[in-house]
């Protein structure tokens, strides 16, 4: 396949196409706008609807309806406007609704900046919403990764009947890479049986609902989700390691910081440190068994998280490593990224040089 | 072989399309690329920058913070980025509206008056292809046939009669290097 320049946002919002998608609600935020944008244009013309919602809140809702008509359906928004579509997102786990929710991540709290950030991963992965429910949040460090992923999402979703999550940085949204539109792997997908696509008058109506009356049927609904959160534990963990064998310092970073890691791991190489990186490409499930046996090994002094934020995923890494080396923290908050530079000075703090 | 390349202007003057053409240029070459824009609440004639990549090798950053190359389109934009440029690096400088000098003497300055040329052209639009021109032909590291092609896919049909505009506008630039 040639390679074509693809934005970063403009890649997703193709990438749903390619993966079926021909529905799409939202409403706009900056660094997103490219998504919509470019979805208003071209779902039409394959019979498809694009609608801007008034609000986040309605958008979510116009994907659970959809969803429950067992269309391929998506919606994108950044960290403000995500914060909006949690109730609808706890909702579609509780009904067990598939559906694709981009967030291009910028600074907050509050409305914060508009540039790049990821100081929303507690909410992507502990959920901003309520009740005993998780979905597998896919963080995309390339624009390639975020086409794959984003197509991948998909079925993840239908296998699973089941939200997924892509999360990047606005910066991730903004730029342009060169790109090759591959086939995704073909996983077997069950019917949607239960979708409400109308009985006409030969069976029961399918009825999609998060309410239980009786709490013991409510219990018996948490044990069988939280069965299937397992399965996507067991089966849907990704991630990615550079240089970590031997090495002395271990970076854990993903998505944009995961891209300046790399060049401050150049810059250490040349004063004779050997770094490496661990990169969570599932943030949930997070490859918390992977980066304990990485940073297990005898020659890892120190091991460095380096986030957009001010220091959210470093609760993972702890959890992961049960205290089996010094974690320390590196990063900035707020839409400000810090340099490979910068980050190699952390790393060599870490290890006392 | 990497250039770093930083493209900054006023909102308007084609700042992101040079970066977009060269990144592209690249990319038909078999080179890895990236094109990263500076995003903010802009507007036309507030300024704009672009940061290129063009590599041999994987790019692992696509930040430009020490730039191989800076392309400076307007005054504010030199001011803002001649500092950061590597030493033996290379400035382009919209000389039609920048008069002043570059303050280092460490780096190789080449003057091309843009703007100027496209007006001669009978079209300002292109001043941003005499500017793209000129940094083809001193740097070497991507082929003029290249562009040439591209031109002949983006424009089509009724624009078709830009394709000569816009290689004339290239050729007019490289003969700005000496």
């Amino acid at each position: 396949m040639e390679k074509e320049l693809w934005k970063g946002n403009e890649a997703v919002a193709e990438a749903a196409i390619r993966a079926g998608c021909k529905y799409f609600f939202g409403y706009p935020i900056t660094p997103q706008n490219e998504i919509p944008e470019y979805l208003s244009y071209h779902l039409p013309k394959i019979g498809g609807c694009f609608l801007q919602a008034e609000s986040e809140v309605a958008a979510i809702n116009m994907i659970y309806g959809a969803a429950g008509c067992g269309v391929r359906v998506m919606t994108s928004s950044s960290s403000p406007g995500i914060s909006l579509k949690q109730e609808g997102i706890t909702y579609m786990c509780g009904a067990e609704l598939p559906a694709v929710i981009v967030n291009m991540m910028r600074g907050g709290p509050g409305l914060g900046t508009i540039q790049p950030a990821q100081g929303d991963y507690f909410q992507a992965t502990r959920g901003g919403g309520n009740g005993d429910y998780r979905h597998l949040v896919y963080a995309p460090a390339t624009i390639q990764e975020a086409a794959d992923y984003v197509q991948m999402a998909f079925d993840v979703a239908d296998l699973y009947r089941n939200p997924v999550m892509v999360v990047a940085d606005g910066m991730i949204g903004q730029m342009m890479e060169a790109i090759e539109w591959r086939e995704m792997p073909k996983r077997e997908l069950p019917e949607k049986t239960w979708a409400t696509t109308g009985t006409k008058g030969e069976r029961k109506p399918n009825v999609i609902n998060s309410l239980y009356i009786d709490p013991n049927l409510c219990a018996e609904h948490n044990e069988r989700l939280a069965a299937k959160y397992k399965a996507m534990e067991e089966n849907e963990t990704r991630w990615e390691e550079v240089n970590t064998e031997n090495c002395e310092v271990l970076f854990v970073a993903y998505g944009t910081p995961s891209r300046i890691t790399k060049a401050a791991i150049k810059l250490l190489e040349k004063e004779g440190i050997k770094a490496g990186l661990f990169r969570p490409i599932t943030l949930w499930p997070y490859p918390s068994k992977q980066l304990k046996a990485a940073a297990s090994q005898e020659s890892v002094k120190a091991v460095v998280d380096f986030e957009l934020s001010m220091g959210q995923m470093i609760d993972d890494v702890k959890i992961a490593l049960e205290g089996c080396r010094p974690v320390t923290f590196v990063g900035k908050a707020g839409g400000v990224v810090p340099t490979p530079a910068e980050v190699a000075a952390a790393a060599k703090a870490a290890i006392g040089r | 072989m990497t250039n770093e390349i930083m493209i900054a202007g006023f909102g308007g003057q084609g700042v992101m399309a040079i970066g977009k053409t060269l990144a592209e240029a690249g990319m038909k070459e078999g080179k890895d690329v990236s094109w990263l824009p500076s995003y903010g609440p802009e507007m036309r004639g507030g300024t704009a920058n672009c940061c290129v990549v063009i590599s041999e090798e994987e790019i692992v950053c696509p930040i430009v913070l020490e730039p191989t190359e800076l392309i400076a389109m307007n005054l504010p934009s030199l001011r803002k980025f001649e500092h950061d440029v590597v030493k033996g690096g290379t400035i382009f400088v919209n000389s039609s509206i920048i008069s002043e000098k570059v303050e280092r003497d460490d780096v190789r300055v080449i003057n091309v008056p843009c703007l100027d040329i496209a007006n001669e052209l009978g079209n300002a639009k292109v001043a941003n292809m005499v500017m793209l021109g000129a940094y083809i032909e001193a740097m070497g590291n991507l082929g003029t046939e290249t562009i040439k092609e591209m031109l002949v896919h983006m424009f089509t049909g009724p624009k078709a009669k830009l394709v000569d505009l816009n290689i004339e506008a290239l050729r007019r630039g490289a003969a700005c290097v000496k």
